[in-house]
């Protein structure tokens, strides 16, 4: 079966059968993919996105992952991939979290409304025993009409039964049986198209699929009624099979509840956000890094590979300097990219896996929703501003989830401004560390008075209105380490791959630049604004030009240079605001267009210097 | 009577959902017009949590004053 406009993920996957792992978010469809493929899995960008895709083989099948959604549809780029994906299925295996049947079996009928051969896996049936919940089974699987195998991944409980069952997959009982009208509808269009999956999704109103058939420009459009008709059915569903104990005690429930309550929630947050600064912050860029940078690349690495230069090519010429000098190709940029970048970016995407895992990220949008709607976002904004600490240029790309254009200019905007990455965040640490808590709290304070100003102003100016947060509240339990550790992987593998080539131009920009006393000349240029404006010492402006290369690559460039607690605070301030890295500007270009990448570039040279000067007059 | 109007503990009907995209992302995860709902949680000038059964979900403000709900028995 093949769809117009559709693109294949894997070409070398040559299969007799296509075997599709799909389900809601976090319900554990990795565990059951890696269980099934064993170890030969390639994971591959799926085209025009920025989802990652797990493709493996089974004996002569081909098995996909596909990202968690709620429901098969076009609402935004994991929908579009899981639709892709699942449309050309031979057979689905439907991971299902058996605690959250009301949530999932919507996506698990709507599956079998495409008419596709699926068995379903009642996954974290150890949940459903500790919170006294009763499934009947068998009832379960006579209702929807495909096999049912309850299973534990975490612990690999009936993951071999479900392994050998996988031919026992057929078509289940789909909503239009009972529906003679629709069941009409549904013919009339499958007449035209030949595919049943395709007939359905155009009446659900699938733009995508739709745009594939121009000649069915006027069909009816029925989602409503679908979905309506459809969640029926699951309730009368979950009604019969469904049975528990409401005053069971659930520990994780109570959690969960006590972190949405503003008295307990706030210090709740208050004490990770201080867990995850001793963590990152101090943890890994004091200790670890203090390690990783200074004892193994710039004591023992950075002098071995020196050596090398000088025996053979010689450092003194200009090959010997682009490799191996101040700003060496070899040296420095190997230095920061493995020594600096890669425990902070490793650091911080554990932490984040843990926090996705655990359910307490959507519990933070909802805390925070009423703040971000003052700046003209919403809670969900959280997730992009919080993967920002991170790597501004990832977050970038996932202001995607975003309701409107306009939260994502507001959001991009703000990232680009005054969220720090988390590269720069530890050479910040460690400089403001040597500060009075005064000029600590002089640059927490600005730059966040700098961000709400901006975001209130972007609210104000442009033209429309944010949407509003409608999220699940997922249940709240431990992250699998295993899984935690996976995803840092290959987070931090992506970041090292985007980051290093751009870090190596950067160096080599900046070798060339030096040695051709374009350096020097800027240096003397911009004293107006650094001496005269910010009162910093001129050498400064290295690190600004630097700074545009990469923020973190700026901010690394004042450590070298011998400043007043006065002037690490401007500095920092100044470097903080000022413009987004090289990698983030080309990222903004893709994701918006060239002309307001350009106005969110200069304006953060303006609001950087700007705030820099009055905080340096007013304060100081 | 919105949802904003109520508070942790009370339990009502969703009467109406106004806005339509609201509707078929509430129908996706288990929450639809006549439907029996329980409110979890509120966050002050924020949020409103629902709870149906043992499913969860958040909505903003702005949303929830625009759904309608009754209580039990009501007609």
């Amino acid at each position: 079966m093949s769809h117009c406009g559709q693109t294949e993920i894997d070409t070398e996957l040559q299969a007799d059968k296509k075997i599709v792992l799909a389900g809601n978010p976090n319900v554990g469809k990795s565990i059951f993919f890696n269980y099934l493929t064993g170890i030969y899995v390639s994971v591959s960008n799926y085209p025009g996105t920025t989802l990652d895709i797990s493709s493996g083989k089974m004996g002569d099948a081909a098995v996909y992952d596909t990202p968690g959604v709620y429901g098969v549809g076009s609402i935004n780029d994991e929908e579009r991939v899981a639709r892709d994906i699942i449309m050309s299925a031979d057979i689905i295996i439907n991971v299902v979290d058996a605690s959250h049947l009301e949530r999932d079996l919507f996506l698990t009928q709507q599956l079998i409304d495409l008419d596709k051969k699926m068995i379903v896996a009642l996954n974290m049936m150890d949940e459903v025993e500790k919170n006294n919940i009763s499934i009947d089974l068998e009832a379960l699987e006579k209702e929807l009409g495909v096999p049912v195998f309850p299973t534990t991944a975490a612990k690999h409980r009936g993951l071999d039964k479900l392994k050998q069952s996988i031919e026992r997959a057929v078509k289940g009982n789909t909503i239009f049986a009972e529906n003679p009208e629709l069941e009409k509808e549904l013919k009339d269009i499958e007449a035209e198209t030949e595919n049943r999956a395709d007939a359905l999704m155009i009446l659900e109103e699938d733009e995508n699929i739709r745009g594939q058939y121009s000649r069915l420009k006027s069909a009816p459009e029925l989602r409503e009624v679908i979905y309506t008709s459809r969640r029926q059915r699951v309730d009368q569903i979950t009604d019969r099979v469904l049975s528990y104990d409401e005053n069971a005690s659930q520990l994780a429930r109570k959690i969960g509840a006590y972190m949405l309550k503003p008295v307990t929630a706030i210090p709740m947050l208050l004490v990770l956000l201080y867990l995850i600064y001793q963590f990152i912050g101090v943890f890994i860029a004091q200790t670890v890094v203090g390690v990783t940078e200074e004892l193994i690349f710039v004591e023992n690495y950075e002098p071995f590979v020196r050596n090398i230069i000088a025996n053979t090519i010689g450092l003194e010429n200009f090959v010997g300097q682009l490799l191996g000098g101040e700003y060496g190709i070899l040296t420095m940029a190997v230095t920061y990219i493995f020594g600096l970048l890669l425990p902070l970016v490793a650091g911080f995407y554990f932490l984040l896996s843990i926090l996705e895992d655990s359910g307490y990220l959507p519990r933070i949008a909802v805390l925070m929703d009423r703040l971000l709607q003052k700046i003209g976002l919403n809670g969900r904004a959280i997730i992009p501003m919080l993967l920002g600490f991170g790597c501004v240029t990832m977050a970038t790309i996932t202001t995607r989830l975003l309701g409107t254009k306009r939260e994502r200019i507001i959001s991009i905007f703000l990232l680009g401004l005054a969220i720090p990455c988390s590269a720069q965040l530890g050479v910040i640490a460690g400089l403001i560390a040597q500060l009075d808590v005064f000029y600590i709290l002089v640059y927490v304070l600005t730059i966040f008075a700098v961000y709400v100003l901006a975001g209130t102003f972007l609210n104000k100016v442009l033209p429309g209105e944010s949407s509003d947060l409608l999220i699940d509240l997922p249940p709240i339990r431990l992250p699998d380490l295993k899984n935690v550790f996976n995803k840092t992987y290959q987070q931090t593998a992506a970041f090292v791959k985007e980051a290093g080539p751009i870090f190596v131009l950067g160096a080599a920009l900046i070798t060339v630049m030096q040695k051709t006393g374009l350096l020097a000349l800027i240096t003397r240029g911009a004293e107006p604004i650094t001496v005269n404006w910010l009162g910093l010492p001129a050498e400064t402006a290295t690190a600004f030009v630097m700074g545009i290369i990469r923020r973190d690559f700026g901010a690394a460039g004042l450590t070298s240079i011998a400043l007043t607690p006065v002037q690490i605070t401007i500095s920092l301030i100044t470097l903080t605001l000022f413009v987004p890295c090289i990698a983030a500007m080309m990222i903004m270009i893709k994701e918006r267009n060239f002309k307001e990448s350009v106005y969110i570039w200069f304006g953060s040279w303006i609001t950087a210097f700007i705030t820099g000067g009055l905080v340096n007059l007013l304060i100081f | 009577m919105t949802l904003v109007d109520m508070t942790h503990g009370n339990k009502f009907i969703i009467d109406k959902i106004e806005d339509k995209d609201t509707r078929l992302q509430a129908l996706r995860f288990g929450i639809s017009e006549g439907s029996e709902i329980e409110c979890a949680g509120l966050m002050p000038g924020g949020p409103v949590i629902l709870k149906k059964n043992l499913q969860e979900i958040a909505i903003g403000r702005r949303t929830a004053e625009k759904i309608s709900v009754k209580k039990k028995g009501m007609i």
